[in-house]
C-alpha cells in the first residue's frame, strides 16, 4: 500500500521532508518507523491524517503518516 | 530573608510624589506576587468604571518572588492595568532582563500613577529615583529610544521598558518594549504608558536577591534545570526551532489560522516553518536571563539583524494574511517591535482588513497610497504596520485594532476576536478544551492563559482527543489556575513543559519561606483568576462575553483534518461554570468565601 510519509525538525537530518512511498498492507506505525529505519526514541508525536495517534494504529492504503520530534512553543 | 523584598515602589506622575511602601504580607500569602498580587490591589485600588486612558487607571510593573533569583527562567514581569482594548483586566508578561534588574534594584513591584504634564520618563539606580523629560524622546522608535536612553544613563548594565509611536498615539494594541525585543505584548498596555505621558522606564540595580532556605533552594533550582534540560519539548525543540517548530504541526492538524480564520490549512506553511527560520535566516538564540531552554531566535536577513520572529507572529503576518514570504514577516516583526505594536493583534488587523478588502467593503480609495491590502502582499504587511504608527490616516485606524476597525465598516463579525482581543494561532474549531479556554480568558482571546494545545496536540502532559467535550471543562480550569500561579510566580510559562505544580511549590516555599504546596498553589492561582473576573463584572461583562467569534460557532471548517467541525461551546460553558463554583459566569459568595476573598 502507499503512504504519504512527513518527517518534521530532526528527524528530517539525513533523511528527507516528504515521501509517497510503499509499505506491506495493514502495518502499524511503529512497523513503519521500523521500515523507515528511524530509532522510536526519536519520535515524539504521531498524527496520520492530521490526528494524533498512538505507535500501535494499522494504517490504510493512502494515509498520511507525520511523525514530529518533542514540540512545544506558544 | 526572603525572595520578596516585601518593598513596592509608588510614582505620582501628576505630583511627582515618589514613595516606597510595604507590601501587604497577608496578601503576599495569598496571591504569591506578579500577576495575581497586582490584579487584587489594581482591583482594591481603581474605581470601577474609569477611562482606562484617564489619570486613574494606574499601572503595575509587577514582579514574582522567583524573579531575579537563580530560578531558571526567573526573569518574567507582569504588567497589570486596565485596558483601553476591552476595559477588562490586563496582565502582560514579559521576559528579557528587566524584571530582574527591577528586582535587584530592591522592588516587588513599581506602581505608576497619575499623569505627567509633559513627557517623562523614569530612571532608577537602587534607592535613586528620578522622573526626567523625555521630550526629545517623544516620536522616537523603541529601538532609537533604548539607545538614547543608555547612553543618557550612562551605565551599559541598565535595562529599559519603552513605547513607541503607538504607545504615544494611544493605539489600544500599543505594547512595552523592553531590552529591544522583548514584549508586554497584548491588551494594549502601551497606551496606559502613553497616556501618563510616560516614555520609558530605565532600570539598574545592584542588590543580590536573597532566598529563605539557601541548601533546600539551591536543591529545588538544580532539580528544575535537571528536569527541564532532560524534557525533549524544553531540552531539545524549543532550544533548536524556537517557537516557530509550531507551524508545520498546526497546519498538519488541520487549524492553522489562515486567511482571516477562513480555512485552517496553508498550503505554504514549510516556508514559513520554524525548520526554514532555522535553515535560513537563523543567526544565533537569543536567551532571556537565567533561561536555559532559549527559545528566543535571532536573525540576519539582507545584512541586518534582528529578534524574533515568534510563532504567534508568523502566524499573524503568514497564513492569517496568506503570506508566505519568511523575510517580509521578520521585517514586519521588527517594525512592530519599532512602532510599539503586540504582533498577534497587528497582523490579525491586518488579516481583518485583507477580508473586507477581499469583500470590497475596503477599496483603493481608501488606502491612500499604500500597497493594496490583497492576499499574499507581502508590501502590505510591512508596509501598514510601519503606518500604524502614524498619528492619522488608514495606519491609524489600524492601529485600533480589528474589533474597532471591522465595527467602523459595519462587519464586526469579521474580527476574529474575544473581548476585542484578537484570537492567536490556533483555530478553535478542531480544539474543543482551547476554544473553551478563548472564550473564558479574563483578557480575552488569548493562548497562554491556559494552553490547553498541550493535552490536544503536544501530547503534554498526556493526550487528549482533541475534538472530545469530556473532561475538558475541568483541564481548562486545572490550566487557567497553574498558569495563574506560574505568572505570579516570576517563572516563564514555557517552564511549565518541563515541571509540575509540585516543582513550582518547591521552589517558592524554598525561596519564600511560606510552606506552598500543590494544593495551597492552586488555590493562590484560583483566587487569582477569581479577582480577574470579579474585576471584569465590574466592568460590566456577562456570560454573554463568553463566546467566541460567529464563524468559528456557525461555518463549520471546510477543508483538511478538521473539516466539518464548529466550536460546540454552548455544551462546555456550562460544564465549565460547574466547575468553577461560578453561576452564570459570576462566581458564587460560597465559591468566594472558599478562596477567602
Amino acid at each position: 500500500m502507499q503512504l504519504t510519509v512527513k518527517l518534521f525538525a530532526t528527524l528530517r537530518h539525513n533523511r528527507f521532508k516528504a515521501k509517497i512511498k510503499e509499505f506491506d498492507q495493514g502495518i502499524t506505525v511503529e512497523q513503519a518507523i521500523k521500515v523507515l529505519d528511524i530509532p522510536e526514541e526519536e519520535v515524539s508525536l504521531i498524527m496520520v491524517n492530521g490526528i494524533l495517534v498512538q505507535k500501535e494504529y494499522v494504517l490504510k492504503d493512502g494515509d498520511t503518516l507525520a511523525l514530529f520530534p518533542p514540540i512545544g512553543g506558544g | 530573608m526572603s525572595s520578596i523584598w516585601g518593598k513596592i515602589l509608588r510614582i505620582n506622575l501628576s505630583t511627582g510624589e515618589i514613595k516606597s511602601e510595604k507590601v501587604p504580607a497577608d496578601l503576599s500569602n495569598k496571591f504569591i506576587g506578579g500577576r495575581g498580587l497586582a490584579g487584587k490591589m489594581l482591583m482594591e485600588e481603581i474605581p470601577a468604571g474609569i477611562n482606562a486612558l484617564s489619570e486613574e487607571n494606574k499601572i503595575f510593573f509587577a514582579t514574582g518572588p522567583l524573579t531575579g533569583t537563580t530560578a531558571p527562567t526567573g526573569n518574567r514581569y507582569m504588567v497589570v492595568t486596565k485596558s483601553p482594548l476591552n476595559n477588562v483586566i490586563a496582565s502582560s508578561n514579559a521576559g528579557g532582563f528587566w524584571g530582574a534588574e527591577l528586582k535587584f534594584a530592591g522592588y516587588d513591584m513599581l506602581i505608576v500613577e497619575g499623569k505627567a504634564p509633559e513627557p517623562v520618563y523614569i530612571a532608577i539606580k537602587d534607592d535613586s529615583v528620578q522622573i526626567k523629560p523625555a521630550a526629545h524622546l517623544w516620536g522616537k522608535t523603541t529601538s532609537i529610544a533604548t539607545e538614547i536612553l543608555l547612553q543618557e544613563f550612562g551605565d551599559p548594565k541598565a535595562r529599559v521598558a519603552v513605547i513607541g509611536p503607538a504607545g504615544e498615539h494611544l493605539s489600544p494594541i500599543a505594547s512595552i518594549i523592553n531590552d529591544f525585543c522583548r514584549a508586554a505584548g497584548r491588551s494594549g498596555v502601551g497606551a496606559v504608558m502613553g497616556a501618563k505621558n510616560l516614555k520609558a522606564i530605565v532600570v539598574r540595580g545592584t542588590q543580590n536577591v536573597q532566598v529563605a532556605d539557601p541548601v533546600k533552594f539551591k536543591e529545588a533550582v538544580r532539580a528544575a534545570i535537571k528536569k527541564i534540560r532532560e524534557n525533549g519539548v524544553t531540552g531539545q525543540g524549543l532550544p533548536a526551532y524556537g517557537t516557530a517548530i509550531l507551524v508545520n504541526i498546526i497546519n498538519e492538524a488541520g487549524i492553522l489560522p489562515t486567511k482571516n480564520f477562513q480555512t485552517g490549512v496553508f498550503a505554504e506553511a514549510e516556508n514559513i516553518s520554524g525548520e526554514t527560520l532555522a535553515e535560513k535566516y537563523l543567526k544565533r538564540k537569543d536567551p532571556c536571563y537565567r533561561c536555559p531552554i532559549a527559545c528566543g531566535r535571532h536573525c540576519e536577513i539582507d545584512g541586518l539583524e534582528g529578534a524574533g520572529p515568534e510563532y504567534e507572529t508568523i502566524w499573524a503576518f503568514g497564513s492569517a494574511c496568506g503570506i508566505s514570504d519568511l523575510k517580509a514577516i521578520i521585517h514586519a516583526n521588527t517594525a512592530c517591535n519599532d512602532i510599539g505594536v503586540d504582533t498577534i493583534s497587528a497582523g490579525s488587523t491586518i488579516a481583518a482588513a485583507m477580508e473586507l478588502y477581499q469583500r470590497g467593503i475596503i477599496t483603493n480609495a481608501e488606502l491612500e497610497d499604500g500597497p493594496a491590502l490583497t492576499w499574499g502582499n507581502a508590501e502590505a504587511i510591512v508596509e501598514w504596520v510601519k503606518r500604524m504608527g502614524d498619528k492619522q490616516g488608514f495606519g491609524s485606524l489600524l492601529a485600533q485594532g480589528s474589533a474597532r476597525l471591522t465595527a467602523a465598516y459595519g462587519a464586526p463579525d469579521l474580527s476574529m476576536s474575544v473581548k476585542k482581543l484578537e484570537l492567536p494561532a490556533y483555530d478553535p474549531r478542531g480544539l474543543m478544551g482551547h476554544g473553551l479556554q478563548y472564550a473564558t480568558s479574563n483578557r480575552g482571546g488569548c493562548h497562554v492563559r491556559g494552553y490547553l494545545i498541550s493535552p490536544e496536540i503536544l501530547g503534554l502532559p498526556e493526550p487528549l482527543d482533541r475534538f472530545s467535550l469530556e473532561g475538558k471543562a475541568q483541564w481548562v480550569k486545572t490550566f487557567q489556575d497553574l498558569t495563574a500561579a506560574i505568572d505570579s510566580s516570576g517563572l516563564c510559562l514555557f517552564s511549565s513543559f518541563a515541571l509540575g505544580a509540585e516543582d513550582y511549590a518547591a521552589l517558592l516555599a524554598a525561596a519564600t519561606g511560606i510552606p506552598y504546596t500543590t494544593e495551597t498553589l492552586l488555590k493562590c492561582g484560583e483566587r487569582c483568576y477569581n479577582v480577574e473576573r470579579l474585576f471584569n463584572l465590574q466592568e460590566g461583562y456577562t456570560a454573554a462575553d463568553d463566546t467566541l467569534p460567529k464563524r468559528l460557532l456557525e461555518d463549520p471548517m471546510p477543508e483538511g483534518p478538521t473539516k466539518g467541525h464548529v466550536h460546540p461551546l454552548d455544551k462546555l460553558l456550562p460544564q465549565y461554570y460547574a466547575v468553577r463554583g461560578w453561576e452564570n459566569g459570576v462566581p458564587t459568595p460560597a465559591k468566594l468565601k472558599a478562596l477567602g476573598l
